[in-house]
C-alpha cells in the first residue's frame, strides 16, 4: 500500500473502527479489569490523540472522500473530511485523550461488581460513533451513526441503573434525543427535495424555494438544539449529566455536545447554504436566552455536576451566540463579519470542549476520593487534594472567561463580532445586537460568581462533612488526563493566533470569505480580529506583564521589608467559636441571585412555625419549564395515547379490516 | 529609538500612577474631612500607614493556603497592569494594544475573583459574607462597565483604549447624547466597585454593610499594604479611566513629548477635581441597604446600555 496517497478520510475511518476493536476487546477482557485500565483505555487515549492529528491534516488538507462498502445494498456509506469535520475530529480527539487518561484511574476501584468490560465496550462504541458522524457524508450514515451515539451514550448515563433516579434520567434523555433525530431526519427529508439521493452532495445541489429552505432551517435548528441542550430543550442535560459516571459526563459535555454544534452548522452553512438574516435572528435570540438561562440555574444548584450541566447550557448559548451573529452578518450581505462571529462561535465551541471536561473531570476526582458531590458538603479540599485544587482552579478561571486563559478569547471575539453591528442595514436588527451583547456580558459576570462559588464552597474554608478519613488526591493517570487539559485551556489562551488562521481556513471552506489579511499577518504574538486599530489583545504580553510586576513586587517587598510570618488563629472580629456551620453554604452564596431573579425561578418554601420544638427549613428551586411545557406535553401526550388505544382490539379481523380500509383510502385519495 | 523611549515613557508613567495612587486616596479622605468640619489626617496619611503595615510582622491564620498568601501579590499586579494600559499622560503606549478595554474589564474581574476566593480561603463567617457581597455588586457592575465602554468604542470603531482617546480627546468637540448615558453609569459603577458610598462605607467595620473591607479581615501587615495600596490603585484607575473617556483634554498625542508636561498639569488638576467630587458625592449621599444595591447597580446596566441603543438611533 502507497503511503504516500493516504488521505485523512481513511485514517479516520481506520482510527474509529480502531475503537470499535478497543471496545469489543474490552467486552472479551471483562473479567481481568487491569488489562482494560492499563491497556485498552490508555490505547483509546492514543488513538484519540492520532484523530486529533488526523483532525488537524484534515484542516489543512483538501476534503477527501470515501464510499464505504457498507451500509444497505445500493446504498453504501459515504464518508467526507472536510476542514469544518477536520476541527471538529482534533476537538473529539484531544478532549478525549485526556478524558480516556482519566478514566484509566477513576474506573480503577468502581470495577469489582460492575461491568467494566461494558463499560469498556459502550465508552469506545460511543468514542467511535462521534467521530463517525463527524465524517459521515450523507444522511443515511449520519442518522445511524447519530442514533448509535445516543443509545450508547444513554447506556452510559444508567451505568448505574440500580438508582431509580439515574434509569428516570436517562429515559428523559434518551426521549429529548429522540424528538430531536425525529426533527434532523424531517429536515434531511426537506432538503433533499425529491432526488432520491440522499447524500450530503445531493443535498447542497438541491434547489429549495426560501419557505422549504426555512423549514428545513427550523427542524434542523430544533434537532440539533435538542441534542446541543438549547432552550426549552436543556430539561434532560442537568439530568443526565450528574447520573452518568464522570469521565462519561465530560465525554457527554463536552464533546457530544459539540457535534450537535458541528450538525448545526454542516447543515446550515453547508447544506442549505443560502442563509437568510432570520434565521441568524432566530438563533442569536434562542442563544442569548439560553445562555442566560443557563447561569441563572447554575447559581443555584448544590449539586456539583447538575451545576456544570447547567453551565453546558450557558456555553451552548455563547456558542450560538457568535454562531447567530456570523449568521446575521452573512444573511445582510457582510461576510467578513459573519466569518468573524463563526470563528467566534466555533473557538468557544472548542474551549468549552477543554474547560469543561477539564471541570468535570475535576468534579469526578472528588466524588472518587470524598464520595461527594454535594458543594455543602464539601470545603477545604485545596488542604487534601492540592493538584486537583490546582487543576479545577485552571478550569473555572478560564470557564469565568477571565484573561489570560482561553474561555476569554472566545467571549472576547464574540464582543468584537457584536461591536461589528453598525455596518447592518435594518435598524432593528442592529439595536438587538448590542442587547444580546449586554446579555452575554452579564452571563459573564454570573459565571465569574458561579465558579466563586464553587471553588470558594468546595476547596477554600473549613471542611463542612464528618471526614471519616482523609481524601486522597487524585491518581496518577487522574492527574495526567487533567494536566493535559488543563496545559490545552492555557495554550489556547495564551496563543490564539495559531487557532485563529486555522478556524480561517473552516470558514474559507464554508462560507469562502476570509478574514482580513492584517488580521492574520499580525504575528504570533497580537490576536487582531479585523485591523489593529480596531482591536487587539496579546494574552502572551498581558501574562508577561502581570508575571513580571508580580515578580516585581515580591522581591521589593522582600528586600526592603522583611518576610517574617507568624501563624495564628483566624481573626474574625475577634468572635472565638468558629464551626463550619457559620460559613455560606452553596446556596447561601446564591442568596442575593435568588433574590434578584426571583421571578425566574419558581421557589418552593417550607419555613416552619416559630414555635416549631424541632423546625426545618426546606427551600427548592425549580425550573418553570417542567410546568409550562414539559408537563403539559407529557399529559397530551398521554391523553391521546389512551385514545389512540381504543384501534387495539385484539382481534385479527380488526387488524384486516384498519388495512382494508387503509387500502381503500389510498386507491380513492392517491393516484 | 523611539520604541525604546515609548517603552521607556510607558514604565514611568506607571511608576508614576502606582506612587501618586495612594496620594490619590489622601486627597479625598481629606477633603471629605474638611466637608465633615474635621481637620482631617492630611494628604499623606495613605503612606505612613502603608509604611507601618509593611514594618509589621504578617500574622497568618492556620489554615491559610497559599492561595491566600498569594492573592495580594497578583492583585496588585492586577492593578499595576490597569493603570499601565490607560492612556493618563500620553497615548504612545507601546504596550498597550496587548490589552483592549475589554482585557481591562477582565483584568479587574481577575483581581475581583482572586479576592473573593482569598474571602473564602480561611473559612470564616465574615469572609464568606464579605465575597458573596462583593461577587453580588461585581455580576452588575461589570457588565455595566463593559456596556459603558462599548458605547465609547461604537463611537472610536475600536476597542483600544488609545484610540478612544484619541477620537474623543483630538477631535474637534462634538456633543454626543449616548456618552452622557455612558458617563453616568460610569460614575455608578465607579462608587461600587471600589467600596465608596452608596453602596459600602470604606471606613467602617459594622458587620450589616461592610462588603470590601470583611474580605480582607484575615490579611494583615505587608498583605494588608498591598491590598489596600491595590486599592487606592484601582481607584485611581477608574479615574483616569472616567478621565480618558469623558474629558481627554490635554492628554498628549503620540510622540508628542512636549506636551507630556502639560499633560501633568492638566492630570493633576483633573485628579484633584474628580477627588472633591467624590468626596463631595460621598458626604451629601447616604449608605444604602445592601439589596438595594442591586437595583442601584441594575439602574447603571440598563443605562449604559441604553446608552449603546442611543448611539445605533441618534449617531449611527
Amino acid at each position: 500500500m502507497d503511503l504516500s496517497s493516504l488521505q485523512p478520510i481513511e485514517i479516520a475511518v481506520a482510527l474509529s473502527v480502531i475503537w470499535i476493536g478497543l471496545g469489543c476487546a474490552a467486552l472479551a477482557a471483562a473479567r481481568r479489569t487491569s488489562v482494560i485500565l492499563d491497556l485498552i483505555f490508555p490505547a483509546g487515549a492514543a488513538v484519540g490523540l492520532a484523530l486529533a492529528a488526523c483532525g488537524f491534516w484534515a484542516m489543512n488538507a483538501p476534503a477527501s472522500m470515501l464510499v464505504l462498502p457498507a451500509g444497505l445494498p445500493d446504498l453504501p456509506f459515504h464518508v467526507r473530511a472536510d476542514a469544518l469535520s477536520g476541527f471538529f475530529l482534533l476537538l473529539l480527539g484531544s478532549v478525549s485523550f485526556g478524558i480516556s487518561l482519566f478514566s484509566s484511574g477513576y474506573f480503577r476501584d468502581a470495577g469489582r461488581d460492575e461491568p467494566l468490560g461494558l463499560l469498556g465496550l459502550q465508552y469506545h462504541v460511543f468514542l467511535a460513533s462521534m467521530a463517525l458522524v463527524l465524517i459521515a457524508d450523507d444522511a443515511y450514515l449520519f442518522m445511524v451513526v447519530w442514533e448509535t451515539m445516543a443509545l450508547s451514550s444513554y447506556f452510559l448515563v444508567t451505568t448505574e441503573h440500580h438508582s431509580e433516579q439515574n434509569r428516570r434520567a436517562g429515559f428523559i434523555y434518551l426521549l429529548i434525543a429522540h424528538l430531536g433525530a425525529i426533527s434532523i431526519l424531517l429536515s434531511f427529508g426537506v432538503l433533499h427535495g425529491g432526488l432520491g439521493d440522499y447524500t450530503f452532495d445531493a443535498l447542497r445541489r438541491a434547489e429549495l424555494t426560501p419557505f422549504w429552505a426555512t423549514v428545513a432551517f427550523a427542524l434542523a435548528f430544533f434537532g440539533f438544539g435538542a441534542k446541543a441542550g438549547m432552550l426549552p430543550l436543556h430539561a434532560w442535560l442537568p439530568e443526565a449529566h450528574p447520573a452518568a459516571p464522570s469521565p462519561v459526563s465530560a465525554l457527554m459535555s463536552g464533546v457530544m455536545l459539540k457535534t450537535a454544534i458541528y450538525g448545526m452548522v454542516r447543515v446550515i452553512y453547508d447544506l442549505i447554504g443560502d442563509i437568510q438574516w432570520q434565521w441568524g435572528l432566530t438563533v442569536l435570540l434562542f442563544g442569548a436566552a439560553t445562555s442566560l438561562f443557563g447561569v441563572l440555574f447554575a447559581l443555584m444548584q448544590h449539586d456539583l455536576k447538575r451545576l456544570l450541566a447547567y453551565h453546558s447550557v450557558e456555553n451552548i448559548g455563547i456558542i450560538l451566540i457568535g454562531i447567530g451573529l456570523s449568521m446575521v452578518f452573512i444573511g445582510s450581505g457582510h461576510p467578513v463579519a459573519g466569518v468573524l462571529g463563526l470563528i467566534a462561535g466555533l473557538y468557544h465551541t472548542l474551549n468549552h470542549a477543554v474547560f469543561k471536561g477539564l471541570l468535570f473531570l475535576g468534579a469526578g476526582a472528588i466524588l472518587r476520593s470524598t464520595g461527594l458531590r454535594n458543594l455543602n458538603e464539601m470545603g477545604g479540599l485545596i488542604r487534601y487534594m492540592p493538584h486537583t485544587a490546582l487543576y479545577f482552579l485552571v478550569g473555572a478561571l478560564a470557564i469565568s472567561a477571565l484573561p489570560p486563559l482561553n474561555g476569554f478569547i472566545s467571549e472576547w471575539l464574540t464582543f468584537q463580532a457584536s461591536l461589528q453591528a453598525p455596518i447592518l442595514e435594518s435598524s432593528v436588527v442592529r439595536s438587538l445586537v448590542p442587547i444580546v451583547a449586554a446579555v452575554l456580558a452579564l452571563s459573564g459576570a454570573l459565571t465569574g460568581m458561579c465558579f466563586v462559588k464553587v471553588y470558594g464552597v468546595a476547596f477554600l474554608g473549613q471542611h463542612r462533612h464528618a471526614l471519616v478519613e482523609k481524601p486522597r488526591d487524585a491518581s496518577g493517570w487522574e492527574r495526567a488526563g487533567m494536566l493535559w487539559l488543563a496545559l490545552g485551556c492555557a495554550a489556547l489562551g495564551l496563543l490564539p493566533v495559531f487557532m485563529l488562521a486555522q478556524l480561517n481556513n473552516v470558514s474559507i471552506a464554508l462560507t469562502h470569505a476570509s478574514l482580513p489579511p492584517e488580521a492574520l499577518g499580525s504575528g504570533w504574538l497580537w490576536l487582531v480580529p479585523t485591523s489593529a486599530a480596531q482591536a487587539s489583545y496579546s494574552p502572551m504580553v498581558f501574562l508577561l506583564v502581570i508575571a513580571a510586576v508580580v515578580g516585581l513586587t515580591f522581591a521589593v517587598v522582600r528586600r526592603f521589608y522583611h518576610g517574617r510570618l507568624r501563624r495564628a488563629d483566624p481573626w474574625d472580629c475577634g468572635y472565638p467559636e468558629q464551626t463550619s456551620r457559620m460559613e455560606d453554604t452553596a446556596d447561601g452564596f446564591g442568596q442575593p441571585i435568588r433574590h434578584v431573579f426571583a421571578p425566574v425561578y419558581r421557589i418552593r418554601r417550607e419555613i416552619p412555625r416559630p414555635d416549631d420544638p424541632q423546625p426545618v427549613f426546606r427551600q427548592e428551586v425549580e425550573d418553570r419549564h417542567w410546568y409550562w411545557m414539559y408537563l403539559p406535553v407529557a399529559r397530551l401526550t398521554e391523553f391521546v395515547s389512551s385514545h389512540v388505544g381504543r384501534l387495539q382490539q385484539g382481534r385479527i379481523s380488526v387488524y384486516l379490516l384498519y388495512s382494508f380500509v387503509t387500502l381503500i383510502a389510498l386507491l380513492v385519495f392517491v393516484r | 529609538m523611539n520604541q525604546a523611549s515609548g517603552v521607556a515613557f510607558q514604565v514611568l508613567q506607571s511608576v508614576l500612577v502606582v506612587l501618586i495612587a495612594p496620594l490619590v486616596l489622601g486627597w479625598v479622605n481629606q477633603c471629605r474631612a474638611w466637608m465633615q468640619n474635621r481637620s482631617g489626617p492630611g494628604i499623606w496619611q495613605p503612606y505612613r500607614v502603608l509604611n507601618k503595615l509593611f514594618h509589621k510582622d504578617a500574622v497568618l491564620a492556620h489554615n491559610a493556603s497559599p492561595l491566600f498568601r498569594a492573592t495580594p501579590y497578583i492583585l496588585f499586579g492586577c492593578m499595576w497592569l490597569a493603570v499601565g494600559i490607560v492612556p493618563v499622560l500620553a497615548t504612545s503606549l507601546p504596550f498597550a494594544p496587548a490589552a483592549d478595554v475589554i482585557a481591562l474589564v477582565g483584568l479587574f474581574a481577575l483581581a475581583r475573583v482572586f479576592i473573593s476566593l482569598a474571602g473564602m480561603d480561611i473559612g470564616t463567617s465574615f469572609g464568606t459574607l464579605g465575597a458573596r457581597r462583593e461577587m453580588m455588586i461585581g455580576f452588575l457592575a461589570e457588565p455595566a462597565m463593559l456596556m459603558t465602554l462599548f458605547t465609547a468604542s461604537l463611537i472610536s470603531h475600536s476597542t483600544s483604549l488609545v484610540t478612544i482617546v484619541q477620537t474623543l480627546g483630538q477631535s474637534e468637540f462634538v456633543i454626543y447624547p449616548s456618552m452622557a448615558f455612558a458617563a453616568i453609569a460610569f460614575l455608578m459603577v465607579l462608587l461600587a466597585e471600589n467600596a465608596r458610598i452608596p453602596i459600602d462605607n470604606p471606613s467602617t467595620h459594622l458587620e450589616l454593610t461592610m462588603i470590601h473591607e470583611a474580605m480582607i479581615l484575615e490579611y494583615s501587615a505587608r498583605h494588608l499594604a498591598l491590598v489596600e495600596w491595590a486599592s487606592s490603585l484601582k481607584l485611581t484607575a477608574y479615574i483616569t479611566i472616567g478621565i480618558a473617556m469623558f474629558a481627554p483634554w490635554g492628554i498628549a498625542a503620540a510622540g508628542d513629548w512636549t506636551g507630556v508636561p502639560v499633560a501633568l498639569g492638566a492630570l493633576v488638576v483633573k485628579l484633584a477635581f474628580a477627588g472633591f467630587g467624590l468626596a463631595l458625592l460621598e458626604t451629601v449621599s447616604a449608605k444604602m441597604r445592601i439589596f438595594r444595591a442591586p437595583e442601584f447597580l441594575a439602574t447603571a446596566f440598563l443605562l449604559a446600555t441604553l446608552g449603546m441603543l442611543i448611539h445605533f438611533v441618534l449617531e449611527a
